[in-house]
């Protein structure tokens, strides 16, 4: 029944683990600001390179607001 | 016809509308901004948000105090083989495409390595290379493209300040062992005999003890540091009953498991303090863009322009500036120091220092006050007054701008954790007393018992969530308090105080009534025309305002500085400005503002310019003024007199030509008798809005400066005033009742406690139970009095 020991030493170090992962980010930085990260992942990375490419898909969008 | 909106910034187009590459644009300055980002292959701004841009402003030499080395140094965070990091604070990001463009700032300039947007605090830090590029590019650059950022002497000033993250740790540790702990504790939870359990209990309650030994010692000390000063100045704040409660709980907890009398409380423990840390998380969160401790230091410039012997011009740092000095204040700079005038027509707007609601002239030979801003041509000036000593920056060497209010003011928590206290030591004392005597072996325990049931972590967790989350409602509608502490202050207000000038009235928009003899159609085309030649406010305020859509062109155009501007066009001439510019004696004291008009050699009539009032003012008052004394405080001459006695209810005290310190002083007569709420908006209102017992500033654009208050509103809200303080004063309803439902709870566990039965299961539930429904009870009931508030025109993004 000494496996409990054993248990007991992976749950905790399981903890530890995360608790370090905790302070970490919280050192990093990363609990300063919440909100731009949220926004900024959902950017495409691509940046186009002229205009003629971006022109159509502005036409898609402007109808469907006219649409509603 | 269709109402064009601007492709780049989405504002309505109007006559000057500029049509380019098949998209309308409401200025040059937007079409500019579009050929930038789509030469740059970042049209992509426009897809993330329609109509998203700003307008850029024009900076011209703003900036070329960015040239002297010495500056920069102390602006920038990092500075080390020709590489450059700075974090500046840009008030126009406020959408998804803002962050996206500011983020790809490196596509503008290839010097420019890396830039990371904060969107809550708005500011950007831009990582890039020294060589071909500097501070100033990069900040020419930003303005070029709408987001012009915001140094100011404040930003020089201060020193490297470390972002405080100790409560998340504190927090973070609390949660953690809290969650350690329950899991450890579980198995006893049941009480069953069994052999295993039996054998291995040691090991658990003392890793129990283990996790308990931070959280004690690290996380909670914040309560401890608190009740040690609170008894020390002999005020039992609320702190002291929570510190026993900790204190108590840990180590009746390590007598039992040392004893092996039970298996301690450390669940509750662990629980009690992270539920109050979480509260303190709660009330702390707040706008992090704004600043609620300005002076005039974010208002002045870091650098002015001093002409040397020899006419050549150096910047210098606005500190190294001395009496004697000469310097020249160029277009819409704002004067630094107080100064003669030397050369020049000085044309001073003085709004935000004196409440004068236009612009003064001023001649060679003549005085000018700090804190004005020359709104036309350059001026030379020679100093009579270093910074720290000028006439406006000396109100600040008042005591009150040093005073704390937050700490003279005593909390409804601690005023009721005064009583409770006192009531808890009785209870133990007595029920201690009483099984001393009928059993004297149970006595400790029912000791403790009572002192870890009663630790007050309901009435605690009342007051932050409460406020906390009508904090976050007022900021909604754009009503943005400094600290939760405010709504209770504001609740106990009794007399309110206004500003006029840029307060009640608008500078958006001038009420121009015309007297004289009547323009003929041809005059008032001509007069429009020469009008919209000219970049005067007044011009501009007036030009709106003419009802005339022909526009001829002028064959002549000229514009006098100070005086006056002339338009000729097909043989006819006219001539606005000041009295002697159109040859015609000023009459005397005149209300308000004035133009002067002449056509050809007769006068016609002069434009009267008076402030327009908010909408809704007289309602306003109307509904302060029933629970409430009311006041004005105004810099201006008493010209309006009629106009305000004719909106404001009766009762009213009106004061006019009131200086900066008058305001104070009058506050804090004010004080010996009333609580004292005072709306203002600029910086001649600084002193009576720290004097005041919640000062608010009132500002057409939160992004730009307000003075040091306790609060921001947002003009187009000020007509709700009236319910914010209503609403405040429901919040300390909703406080007391929440008290009273945490009471109960108190009374069923002091039951078990004195009795001598408190199991720690039954602390364990009864804790985070009373915690749990007075955080529910407080969130439902201000979210449902915050319905009440009519909803905010534009959903701010958050």
């Amino acid at each position: 029944m000494s496996v409990i020991y054993v248990l007991l030493a992976i749950s905790i170090t399981v903890a530890l683990i995360f608790f370090a992962a905790f302070v970490f980010s919280v050192k990093n930085g990363q609990y300063d600001d919440a909100y731009t990260p949220s926004v900024r992942m959902l950017f495409d990375d691509e940046v186009k390179p002229d205009m003629d490419q971006s022109e159509p898909k502005k036409e898609i969008t402007q109808t469907k607001r006219s649409n509603q | 016809m269709t109402n064009m909106t601007c492709y780049h910034c989405g504002d309505d187009c109007g006559r000057d509308r500029v049509h380019f590459d098949d998209k309308d644009f409401c200025c040059h300055g937007c079409k500019t901004v579009y050929e930038i980002f789509t030469s740059h292959g970042l049209s992509t701004f426009y897809d993330i948000e329609a109509g998203a841009g700003t307008t850029p402003k024009e900076v011209r030499q703003k900036y070329d105090f960015l040239d002297n080395t010495e500056i920069v140094e102390r602006l920038v965070e990092f500075n080390e083989e020709g590489v450059q990091v700075i974090n500046l604070s840009i008030p126009s990001i406020h959408c998804s495409s803002c962050i996206w463009v500011l983020e790809n700032l490196n596509k503008l300039h290839p010097s420019i390595s890396n830039s990371q947007v904060n969107f809550p605090k708005k500011t950007l830090r831009v990582t890039y290379a020294t060589e071909g590029f500097s501070l100033k590019g990069l900040v020419l650059m930003l303005s070029s493209i709408g987001y012009e950022p915001y140094i100011s002497l404040e930003e020089f000033d201060k020193k490297d300040k470390r972002t405080d993250r100790s409560l998340i740790y504190k927090l973070g540790v609390a949660g953690f062992a809290f969650g350690n702990v329950m899991l450890l504790s579980f198995p006893e939870y049941f009480e069953v005999e069994e052999f295993w359990l039996e054998q291995y209990k040691p090991v658990f309650r003392w890793l129990m003890f283990a996790f308990s030994l931070p959280v004690v010692f690290y996380a909670s000390r914040d309560y401890f540091v608190s009740a040690f000063k609170g008894i020390r100045t002999k005020l039992l704040n609320i702190d002291v009953p929570i510190a026993l409660g900790i204190l108590t709980l840990f180590l009746r907890s390590t007598v039992d498991i040392f004893f092996d009398l039970g298996s301690g409380f450390f669940d509750s423990l662990t629980g009690l303090v992270f539920f109050l840390l979480l509260g303190k998380y709660f009330q702390q969160r707040t706008y992090a863009f704004l600043s609620f401790e300005r002076d005039y230091k974010s208002y002045f410039p870091i650098a002015v322009t001093k002409l040397e012997r020899d006419k050549s011009e150096e910047n210098v740092q606005i500190y190294k500036v001395k009496k004697g000095d000469k310097l020249l204040i160029r277009s819409s700079e704002i004067i630094p120091v107080d100064c003669i005038l030397i050369k020049g027509t000085a044309e001073i707007d003085y709004s935000f220092v004196t409440g004068e609601s236009h612009a003064v002239f001023k001649h060679s030979g003549e005085k000018l006050f700090a804190g004005g801003k020359q709104l036309s041509g350059p001026l030379e000036v020679e100093v009579l007054n270093s910074v720290s000593q000028s006439y406006l920056t000396q109100l600040w060497g008042n005591a009150v701008f040093s005073k704390d209010k937050t700490g003279a003011f005593q909390t409804l928590t601690d005023s009721i954790g005064k009583r409770f206290t006192a009531a808890v030591l009785t209870i133990a004392t007595l029920s201690t007393g009483f099984w001393l005597y009928y059993d004297a072996s149970m006595a400790l325990n029912v000791f403790t018992a009572v002192l870890i049931i009663a630790c007050p972590c309901a009435i605690a967790l009342a007051a932050p969530f409460t406020l906390g989350n009508m904090l976050r409602i007022f900021g909604k509608h754009r009503f943005y308090l400094k600290n939760t502490n405010v709504i209770e202050r504001l609740a106990k207000i009794d007399t309110a105080i206004f500003d006029k000038t840029g307060t009640l009235t608008t500078t958006q928009k001038d009420t121009i009534i015309y007297e004289g003899v009547e323009l003929t159609r041809e005059e008032t085309t001509l007069l429009k025309t020469t009008l919209r030649a000219s970049n005067h406010p007044l011009s501009r305020s007036l030009y709106g305002l003419l009802k005339s859509n022909e526009i001829m062109t002028l064959d002549e155009f000229e514009e006098h500085t100070g005086q006056g501007i002339q338009g000729k066009a097909n043989e006819r001439s006219i001539r606005i400005g000041s009295p002697s510019y159109v040859g015609q004696q000023g009459d005397g004291k005149a209300q308000g503002t004035s133009v002067y008009v002449s056509a050809g050699k007769d006068f016609k009539g002069k434009f009267i310019f008076k402030n327009s009032y908010r909408n809704g003012i007289h309602e306003l008052f109307g509904a302060l003024g029933k629970t409430m004394q009311l006041g004005i405080l105004s810099g201006d001459n008493d010209g309006e007199r009629n106009q305000l006695e004719k909106i404001l209810p009766v009762k009213t005290q009106l004061l006019f030509d009131q200086k900066p310190e008058d305001k104070l002083n009058h506050i804090k007569r004010l004080q010996s008798e009333h609580r004292v709420l005072m709306v203002g908006d600029g910086l001649n209102d600084a002193g009576a809005l720290a004097q005041s017992d919640v000062g608010i500033a009132v500002s057409e654009d939160i992004n730009v400066f307000s003075p040091a208050c306790d609060g921001i509103l947002d003009a187009t809200n000020l007509t709700q005033l009236s319910s914010f303080v209503t609403l405040s004063r429901k919040s300390i309803h909703v406080i007391k009742m929440s008290f009273v439902l945490s009471l109960c709870y108190n009374l069923v566990g002091l039951y078990f406690a004195v009795t001598g039965q408190l199991q720690p299961v039954i602390a364990a539930i009864l804790m985070p139970l009373s915690s749990i429904s007075i955080v529910l009870f407080t969130t439902v009931m201000t979210n449902l009095l915050g319905r009440k508030l009519s909803q905010p025109t534009k959903s701010v993004q958050w």
